[in-house]
């Protein structure tokens, strides 16, 4: 009796494992698919946007050379420049932006401390496009729209907003304990000395993860750059030209250089995303906790 | 009650403003108009310098330019653009008219440096009143490298806070009160309005309330579905991935890794190119009605109406939240599962409660409780999600022709297109200014009942 109630409670167990690794599997094929697709696609050698197979026929590299070459209309390796340097710029000083107001908000005592804070929360409920025209007002006015310039007003607005995307490394720096803090005052440091040779030391993880999303930014944001951009396109960044590929006059050359380009683009955030993987888990954790 | 609040918050010093009219010597109330003449004659000759060089800076640019600005807001210009007919280059030459929206920008930027100097004007009284009190005593008043010293210990703050406010007064405040005052004119194609503005009040609130205008009635649908849009892509993620975290967590699933690996590689893929993927994916002639004719599934000249008809459209957008969102609620939310008290799951099933049971019982109550401050940043950033539905759709199918919003249009969206596409300004900030009070009020009632700030755990 025991036995067989024993027995019974196993294959129940093996058939809930087997339905589960099945639902699994197929969620999994579900995610990756669209994935597999762009990635097979950026290697298909028939011309034209929409065909009528699902995979591609036959496989060339010229989708990734028409990329590199093909600089007549759509001038790809320019864009690519024009965005590395407006993510190493904006980069730079969005980190120090996020790591001083984040540092501030949570080791440094001061009367507008909690005004700061209501305030950035007040202002992120805002939708962010509602500015967006009068940012441009202002960045024209400062005569900030023109030639080269589009890169500085670019770099202008990706690091503007930093100071209030502190909740991720304030969270971090909420967990250093007091005491590593207060010992170094003890031994002479100024809190400046505190926070460069003590707190950022300790902060490795999550400086990391501020960097590699400010450096990120220029890279995705889309709309921003082309409100600035407009058609300034010799200033165009990676992710206005992957939009502009797949407009009706150019889709039917483009669709598969797009594919390629797609797959460029996502190699190397891809590889940084998983190796922050662990850092964006701890930040957003810490975050939830307050 | 003021001077409570001002004891307790622990800032409390006796070189306040009102204390430097009230007490101060004549020096002191001399800085009220001569900023900085307080320091000067107690020893701190530099930054009296520098606070009268702010003065005379503030002063110079308002009698170059700020009065002028500030005159000009209430009219907004008045002089239109001309056409002139150039005798002798025998061309048509436009003569410079007053243009509204810089005219407005100048004045609201002069406002906001009005404020700031007003901020400043106070500093310098509080100053001034300190190195008198401290002179006077005898006590030892701070040199001016001694000033900077302070700024890397005490006053750290005000070193490291600086650029990253000025920054965001300038990107973000500014634009912010600028776009809110459009609001309140007619800046708009409509009536021509795109050089000459002027301040109509509460006009544009009232077009937009109005159900029975084209406008009006857009308006409500609009943020109908902007609401249920919001709901379901919050609510949907988060169930589902917590399911989705909870399945793979469990303990007899085999190689945890790989499939955490496998939806986690979908977000490794940056939003708008995985967006746009699928837009181009789920076309009439996309690759998914290709697979799905080549299956047979359905007709050889069939295609499923992914974006063309409303209702497919709208459930489109929702399962690809999911399958964009999913992967972000997982990685998330493994770390807070795993949480969870065990002791909480044994007494239950000891209790005899089944799967089902346990998780609306113990998990979804524990998660609630926690994620809250979580839901509701997910909750404000859908109303907001202006990626999703304009990579996706571009807020079509629009089946009323004579309204400027297509089916799945978010109130962000619409505002998108308001401005950027038909130049309707004002509406588009009034529509701004309306999310904005719907999020407030809905962030601040969810927040002020949920448990976690009750507790004040969170």
């Amino acid at each position: 009796m025991a036995a067989a109630k024993m027995k019974s409670a196993k294959t129940k167990r093996l058939i809930n494992n087997t339905i589960v690794h099945v639902v699994l599997a197929i969620l999994a094929v579900i995610w990756v698919f669209p994935i597999i697709w762009v990635v097979l696609t950026s290697f298909r050698a028939e011309k034209g946007s929409y065909v009528s197979t699902f995979l591609p026929q036959s496989y060339t590299l010229d989708n990734y050379i028409k990329l590199f070459t093909d600089i007549s209309i759509l001038n790809f390796p320019k864009m690519f420049m024009n965005t590395l340097i407006i993510a190493i710029f904006s980069c730079l000083i969005a980190t120090f932006y996020t790591l001083a107001v984040s540092y501030c908000l949570s080791r440094l005592k001061f009367k507008l401390r909690k005004p700061y804070m209501n305030m950035a929360m007040i202002l992120g409920l805002f939708p962010g496009f509602m500015s967006m025209v009068a940012v441009y007002f202002i960045l024209k006015a400062a005569g900030l729209t023109e030639g080269n310039m589009i890169r500085v007003a670019l770099i202008l607005c990706y690091s503007g907003g930093a100071g209030l995307g502190f909740q991720i490394a304030k969270g971090f720096f909420d967990t250093i304990p007091y005491a590593v803090d207060e010992a170094a005052i003890l031994d002479g440091c100024t809190k400046w000395q505190v926070f460069t040779k003590v707190t950022l030391p300790l902060s490795k993880p999550i400086i990391v993860y501020t960097v590699l999303t400010a450096f990120m930014a220029p890279w995705l944001d889309f709309i921003f750059a082309k409100v600035i951009c407009r058609a300034n396109s010799d200033q165009y960044t990676i992710a206005i030209g992957l939009w502009k590929m797949l407009e009706k006059e150019y889709i039917d050359s483009w669709y598969t250089s797009f594919a390629a380009g797609a797959v460029l683009i996502s190699i190397p955030i891809a590889i940084l995303f998983l190796c922050m993987q662990k850092y964006y888990v701890d930040g957003v954790s810490g975050a939830v906790k307050g | 009650m003021l001077k409570l609040m001002k004891k307790e918050d622990g800032f409390s010093t006796p070189y306040t403003c009102m204390n430097a009219i009230k007490k101060g010597g004549i020096e002191t109330k001399l800085s009220m108009v001569l900023m900085g003449f307080g320091n000067f004659v107690h020893k701190q000759k530099i930054k009296g310098l520098l606070y009268l060089a702010v003065e005379a800076a503030y002063l110079v640019f308002m009698l170059m330019n700020g009065i002028g600005f500030l005159s000009m807001l209430g009219s907004l210009g008045s002089v239109p653009q001309k056409e002139v007919w150039d005798e002798a280059n025998q061309v048509y030459v436009y003569t410079q008219g007053d243009q509204s929206v810089l005219i407005l920008l100048y004045g609201v930027a002069t406002v906001l440096l009005t404020l700031l100097m007003i901020w400043v004007w106070r500093g310098t009284l509080k100053s001034a009143y300190k190195a008198e009190c401290l002179d006077k005593n005898g006590q030892h008043v701070n040199t001016f490298a001694e000033d900077l010293k302070s700024l890397l210990h005490e006053n750290l703050h005000r070193l490291l806070m600086t650029p990253p406010m000025a920054a965001i007064c300038i990107f973000t405040i500014l634009p912010l009160i600028f776009m809110i005052c459009m609001a309140f004119t007619n800046y708009s194609k409509i009536g021509n309005h795109l050089m000459l503005f002027d301040w109509v009040g509460l006009e544009n609130f009232k077009a937009l309330f109005d159900s029975n205008s084209i406008l009006g009635s857009t308006f409500w649908s609009v943020l109908g579905w902007t609401l249920i849009w919001a709901f379901f892509a919050t609510f949907s993620n988060y169930i589902f991935g917590m399911i989705l975290a909870m399945v793979i967590n469990r303990k007899d699933t085999k190689a945890k890794g790989f499939w955490r690996f496998c939806f986690v590689l979908s977000c490794a893929v940056p939003m708008f190119v995985s967006l746009l993927i699928m837009r181009t994916m789920l076309q009439p002639n996309g690759a998914v009605n290709v697979l799905l004719r080549n299956l047979g599934w359905i007709g050889a000249d069939a295609s499923l109406p992914f974006f063309t008809d409303p209702t497919w459209a709208r459930v489109t957008v929702i399962v690809i939240n999911i399958w964009v969102g999913v992967p972000y609620t997982l990685l998330q939310l493994t770390g807070v599962l795993q949480n969870i008290p065990e002791e909480l799951y044994e007494a239950a099933k000891v209790d005899g409660a089944n799967a089902v049971q346990r998780f609306f019982k113990i998990t979804l109550p524990y998660m609630l409780y926690v994620t809250t401050p979580y839901l509701i940043v997910t909750f404000t950033g859908n109303v907001n999600n202006f990626n999703i539905i304009y990579l996706l759709s571009v807020g079509d199918p629009v089946t009323d022709l004579a309204s400027t919003a297509g089916k799945t249009d978010l109130l962000v969206t619409w505002l998108y297109k308001l401005t950027i596409d038909k130049q309707y300004y004002n509406i588009g900030a009034v529509i701004g200014i309306l999310t904005f009070i719907i999020l407030a009020v809905g962030a601040l009632l969810t927040y002020r009942n949920s448990k976690s700030y009750k507790e004040g755990g969170i």
